[in-house]
């Protein structure tokens, strides 16, 4: 048994020993559990995916005179931020596209900008241009702002993610005779192929399946700089059917995380493109579990054969939120290149990339090993298993004209 | 006997005549389209693989210029622009000549220049866009 407190004295000391999630395995393997468990402090995750629900928010400074941006309107390269706060803090959405994009009426629409591209461009140190009306008052009498901003310029620039790191996720298949684009990608009919996307071994979740040790305010690696979990992510599900090894077999908990964007390296924050659906951002994430126990350790040790996951389809399943799995796979065989699925050989394709993800532990990993990064207790758990809480489905309750004025 | 994937730039001018007809009669050299278009108000573009005895090739290359096609290697064609590129694996069952594949053991993404026939798939479908086409 070890504390935090413990770990990170031996970070301090330099006499920590820390390993990625894909090396404790053969550890694990090697020495035996228990023996694994005493040597070592910290296991480091990773994962590099598309997360659509990021976004961040700034404080550009006051003009002179005053604008109040709250309750007008703000663009960032033509993409539109929202402003409905004080007077300019503004929070850009990594989906948000600018107005004249023709999004799916040239269908498939490309989306080559959005709010993921600015946010990466903005970490790049990029200037950007930024557009803002408002209605003027007596304090703030300005009505329009036009200017060039730069993240060096601004008072706080902030990457905040209201669900990020998905425990798992599906994988998706295409059972109509037309090609689909989705948000997992281009899908070809009749099985073209099977799209996944999670590092499977490597991903934070699966290594810390009940959520015994991070929590909130764990401290993890957010797009290359330091962040934090802030809170459960939205649509978290720690309720889901699990294997006897704790893993869950669909999408399970998820984590809201925060960070300081100008610590942050656009190699980690990628504006991406999905053909047909729109765009986003691709965050980069490592997290460190410490090795506090046996239980632990053989959570960490976790290999993708023993992680399972549901086949969706999404030319109808999906979309008509209707339930149903055409089977199950694991991240082993999904990494081979195929699967077989109702008699056919199914080719498979990753939206998250497994060798980015290991550069993060990497990365993580030698940051803890040169003391640059030490530990954090969390000061409160995310709801788990047995929790009751559960993720809903919208009970729609259609308007009247008697709601007109509720 | 060589064998060589090209892609042919057709000025406007040209576009209706039968030119690889005459690759074939003239100097006795087999293609595959692997590619063609052509637009009236553009030029033609055709990716082939061209095969023959190696003095036949070189003839017919040489025919083809003096036609005023322009020629290029069709590995330019399509090109990784690498500081793009994650290596996410998207474009791997999208490729329909497994031009592009997965490092089993690096898990990096692995682009063939040589089986790349520059039907441009991948250039749409990629996240980050780190496919290009380079005329």
């Amino acid at each position: 048994m070890k504390t935090i407190r413990e770990i990170n004295e031996k970070i301090k000391k330099g006499k920590i020993v820390v390993v990625t999630a894909e090396e404790i395995i053969d550890i694990v393997d090697k020495k035996g559990l228990k023996k694994a468990a005493q040597e070592v402090d910290v296991v480091t995750t990773g994962t590099f995916g598309p997360m659509c629900s990021s976004g961040a928010y700034f404080n550009i400074g006051h003009s002179k005179p005053r604008i109040k941006l709250g309750g007008g309107g703000c663009k960032v390269n033509d993409v539109p931020a929202y402003a409905g706060f004080a007077a300019v803090d503004i929070y850009l959405g990594a989906t948000a596209l600018p107005d004249d994009d023709p999004c799916n009426k040239v269908y498939p629409g490309e989306f080559k900008y959005g709010g993921g591209h600015v946010i990466q461009e903005l970490v790049a140190g990029k200037d950007l241009r930024l557009e803002a009306s408002a209605y003027g008052t007596d304090c703030y009498p300005r009505r329009r702002l036009e200017t060039l901003i730069n993240i060096k310029d601004l008072n706080e620039a902030v990457l905040f993610n209201i669900r990020n790191c998905y425990q798992n996720y599906n994988v998706a298949v295409n059972l109509s005779d037309k090609i689909i684009y989705t948000y997992m990608g281009v899908l070809k009919p009749r099985l073209g192929n099977a799209n996944y996307c999670s590092a499977g071994q490597l991903s934070p979740l699966l290594n810390d399946p009940h959520y015994k040790t991070l929590g909130i305010g764990t401290k993890i690696f957010l797009g290359g700089g330091v962040g934090y979990v802030s809170w459960w992510g939205t649509q978290h599900n720690p309720g889901v059917k699990r294997k006897e090894n704790a893993v869950p077999c669909v999408a399970g908990g998820t984590i809201a995380v925060i960070g300081d964007l100008k610590q942050m390296k656009s190699e980690w924050l990628v504006g991406t493109s999905m053909l047909g659906y729109g765009a986003t951002l691709t965050v980069g994430i490592g997290i460190p579990i410490p090795i506090l126990d046996e239980e632990i350790c053989r959570y960490t040790a976790v290999r993708d054969e023993e992680i399972y996951t549901s086949i969706v389809d999404y030319s109808q399943a999906y979309p008509q939120l209707a339930s149903g799995s055409l089977g199950e796979v694991n991240y082993a065989q999904l990494k081979s290149g195929k699967i077989s699925l109702q008699k056919k050989e199914v080719p498979t394709g990753a939206l998250s990339s497994y060798y980015k993800a290991k550069e993060i532990a990497e990365e993580l990993k030698s940051w803890i090993k040169k003391g640059n990064f030490s530990l954090s207790e969390p000061v409160a758990s995310l709801p788990e298993a047995r929790s009751g809480y559960a993720f809903k489905s919208l009970k729609e309750r259609p308007l009247s004209y008697k709601d007109a004025h509720l | 006997m060589i064998s060589k994937r090209i892609v042919l730039h057709f000025p406007h001018r040209l576009v209706d005549q039968p030119i690889v007809y005459r690759l074939v009669k003239d100097f006795n050299l087999r293609f595959n389209i692997l590619k063609a278009s052509v637009t009236p108000q553009e030029e033609g573009l055709m990716v082939l693989e061209l095969s023959g005895e190696k003095d036949n090739y070189n003839s017919g290359i040489k025919y083809l210029k003096e036609c005023g096609v322009k020629i290029q290697p069709l590995s330019r064609d399509v090109v990784r622009n690498e500081a793009k590129c994650t290596d996410c694996g998207a474009c791997v069952p999208i490729c329909p000549t497994q031009a592009l594949e997965v490092d089993p053991k690096t898990r990096k993404v692995i682009f063939h220049n040589k089986k790349c026939i520059a039907c441009e798939l991948c250039v749409k479908i990629c996240p980050t866009r780190a496919m290009e086409i380079h005329f």
